[in-house]
């Protein structure tokens, strides 16, 4: 889950981590209002995407009046394919320099990995493409955490300016604190700026939140709603399906991730385009089954569904009367293919035969067949 | 033969008394596997699918001796549970939880690392051993044995190619699932390199999908010499950039992770790459004949 970047500038403040004043706000004249306290402001767009500044919403105002007619031209239209809500209204600084900190998990050496670059403000991706020599990384050992001798070195090694130096390192130190307390997956802080006055500021924020934690980081789950952009998503989340929308016609279902990945590959390749992912783990409930049905169709593009399930040790037969009775339930007016392999795939085939389910052997198959079908 | 598990697997089930453990500790019995003990804590000196129970790992491997454990304990205690099992001085832990948080698994495998224990998965199907042993949640009714080794990130991809396998008259060696999170105790490479010194194992199906680096470094692992044929799947080739397939560790960030990339690494190291389950396993049989 990731937060907002006004979002985690609260959780920065609350951590004792400097940043600029600033109000969120989401009618127009709130921005103006607001400018009048803080001075010069910047006003920047609260969208979940990368690359803000270059899509035109990050803009300086000079004046209150200046503010509103930004937060005007920002508020309600989409930045990226995302509507924009809401607006930070933050004072604009005076920037000396501006540095890249961040600590995310590292996949590879399996600990949490503290990065800094002198360049900051620009993206962490391009630089490590263009000039990976000077981003400068420090594999944190979940024992003792961060050192102070540690963070000493990175920030030379970093060649931040010596007398922000102190300010760093405790923010440094601040950030890994932050991850452990909140278990995100990545706090970034970019740029970090110095401004002319020496004082040190995250002036922007990147915050992942592991999704696996969220059982234990109540506060923070109270952002998830604010935060999902599809609301056909946003519902299946609430059901505690495990659905992803795409933005194709054939709605996928089966059992296992990687089956369901494999699926879309397979459909996609055949020419079709899927509309979503949808898993519903082991086995096929008749109770699941429905659910998932009534998820995939909430999406009106959806011309057709494609279920492709392994009977494992939920038999092949089993998961056939799953699907019937799921089925049976609703209302479908679109075609739908079964695929089913393993454990008495055969026996479950046979209880579909004479249904309006359409049964299928080979996935390559069921894919051509339910392309087919969604067409006609 | 096989890998990681086999006749001398002697079993510890964690999280017996839940359902899934119950469950599935039956049905590792019913296929033979040795388990010796459960542990649930709070629920010692009482049985469960006739094994008794202990409240704690010590006490089990002190009681009954063992040198597996297998994890079925929810997502908030499982890292506990599995540094229990390293601290009683069990040598492979299997985790089968899903939704473990990420900086718990950090901070387990350093635990882990200090005890010299193996974590396979977490959020895995588990290894089997066809004949031998199975420690894990696959459905042993499509597994036969043979010489095909199989290695995976994903559950129900390996039983479709274990069950393509088994229709192909091919058998496996060992199926190792080693889970579809971001962080995991073993890798691609590890799995490779038990796969390498075994001689019931003659060559390897390796099922990749998008996320991480894991499969490019198996690549760079099989370029710099490996002695079996080695064929590869990769999973997610039409996700889009961003989006979390199912696994949380399915996720294609920036420019890592692709299904592209990894693609290419497998190519560049001359491993053959199928486009579907059945080009993989036509494949294999292929290279080592259908007697394999």
């Amino acid at each position: 889950m990731k937060l907002h970047e006004f979002q985690a500038k609260q959780v920065f403040a609350a951590s004792g981590i400097p940043t600029p004043r600033g109000e969120v706000v989401s009618v127009a004249s709130e921005a103006r209002a607001a400018a009048e306290r803080l001075g010069r402001v910047v006003i920047k767009a609260q969208v979940l995407v990368g690359g803000r500044g270059k899509a035109g919403g990050i803009k300086l105002a000079g004046s209150p009046r200046e503010a509103q007619a930004h937060a005007e031209a920002m508020l309600g239209k989409p930045l990226k394919g995302l509507t924009v809500d809401r607006v930070l209204v933050e004072e604009a600084l005076d920037i000396r320099r501006e540095y890249y900190l961040s600590v995310t998990v590292d996949r590879t050496c399996k600990r949490v990995v503290m990065m800094a670059s002198s360049r900051g403000g620009m993206d962490i991706e391009e630089m490590a493409a263009e000039d990976p020599a000077d981003i400068v990384k420090l594999t944190i050992d979940p024992a003792y955490g961060p050192m102070d001798f540690q963070l000493r070195e990175l920030v030379e090694q970093a060649h931040f300016e010596p007398s922000a130096g102190r300010a760093i390192g405790a923010i440094a130190r601040q950030i890994y604190a932050i991850m452990l307390a909140s278990d995100a997956s990545l706090v970034e802080i970019n740029p970090l700026v110095v401004t002319g006055s020496g004082a040190v500021l995250a002036a922007d924020a990147k915050f992942d939140v592991d999704d696996n934690a969220l059982f234990r980081q109540k506060e923070l789950a109270q952002f998830r709603e604010a935060s999902e952009d599809d609301p056909i998503e946003a519902e299946a989340h609430r059901r505690g399906a495990t659905y992803v929308r795409l933005d194709g016609d054939i709605g996928i279902i089966g059992n296992g991730a990687g089956l369901v990945m494999t699926t879309l590959d397979l459909v996609t390749r055949a020419g079709g385009r899927p509309a979503n992912f949808l898993d519903i783990g082991g086995g096929a409930q008749a109770d699941s089954v429905r659910e998932a049905i009534e998820i995939v169709l909430m999406d009106p593009q959806v011309k057709g569904i494609l279920f492709n399930v392994f009977g494992g040790i939920t038999r092949g037969d089993e998961v056939a009367k799953g699907i019937l009775a799921g089925t049976q339930a609703l209302d479908i007016r679109v075609p739908i293919v079964v695929r089913m392999a393993g454990t008495r795939a055969e026996e479950g085939r046979k209880l579909l035969e004479g249904t309006k389910l359409v049964p299928a052997t080979r996935p390559v198959e069921a894919a051509e067949k339910i392309i087919a079908l969604a067409r006609g | 033969m096989g890998v990681l598990v086999g006749r001398d697997t002697r079993l510890i089930v964690q999280g017996i008394t839940g359902r899934e453990g119950g469950f599935h500790a039956d049905q590792m019995l019913a296929y033979g596997t040795n388990v010796v003990a459960g542990v649930t804590p709070g629920r010692g000196g009482t049985s469960a699918n006739g094994v008794p129970v202990f409240d704690s790992v010590h006490r089990a491997v002190d009681h009954r001796g063992a040198n597996t454990s297998i994890i079925f304990v929810p997502p908030a205690f499982a890292a506990d549970a599995i540094c229990e099992a390293a601290d009683a001085g069990i040598g492979l832990v299997i985790c089968i939880t899903e939704g473990i948080p990420t900086l718990d698994v950090v901070r387990t495998l350093r635990f882990l690392e200090e005890r010299g224990t193996r974590l396979i998965g977490p959020n895995c199907p588990g290894v089997m051993t066809p004949g031998e042993a199975k420690v894990g949640i696959m459905p042993a009714d499509i597994f036969t044995s043979g010489e095909v080794g199989v290695v995976s990130r994903s559950g129900t991809l390996t039983y479709e190619v274990v069950n393509l396998l088994t229709e192909a008259g091919l058998g496996v060696s060992t199926c190792v699932g080693i889970g579809g999170d971001p962080i995991i105790g073993t890798t691609f490479t590890d799995v490779l390199d038990l796969f390498r010194e075994d001689s019931g194992t003659r060559a390897v199906i390796l099922i990749g999908e998008i996320g991480g680096s894991d499969e490019e470094m198996a690549a760079a692992a099989i370029a710099a010499g490996y002695p079996k044929p080695v064929v590869a799947f990769v999973s997610g080739r039409s996700a889009p950039p961003g989006k979390r397939m199912g696994h949380a560790g399915a996720i294609i960030s920036g420019n890592t992770g692709t299904p592209q990339g990894k693609v290419r690494a497998f190519v560049d190291a001359g491993v053959y790459v199928g486009d579907t389950l059945d080009d993989v396993v036509g494949r294999v049989g292929d290279v080592i004949g259908p007697s394999g």
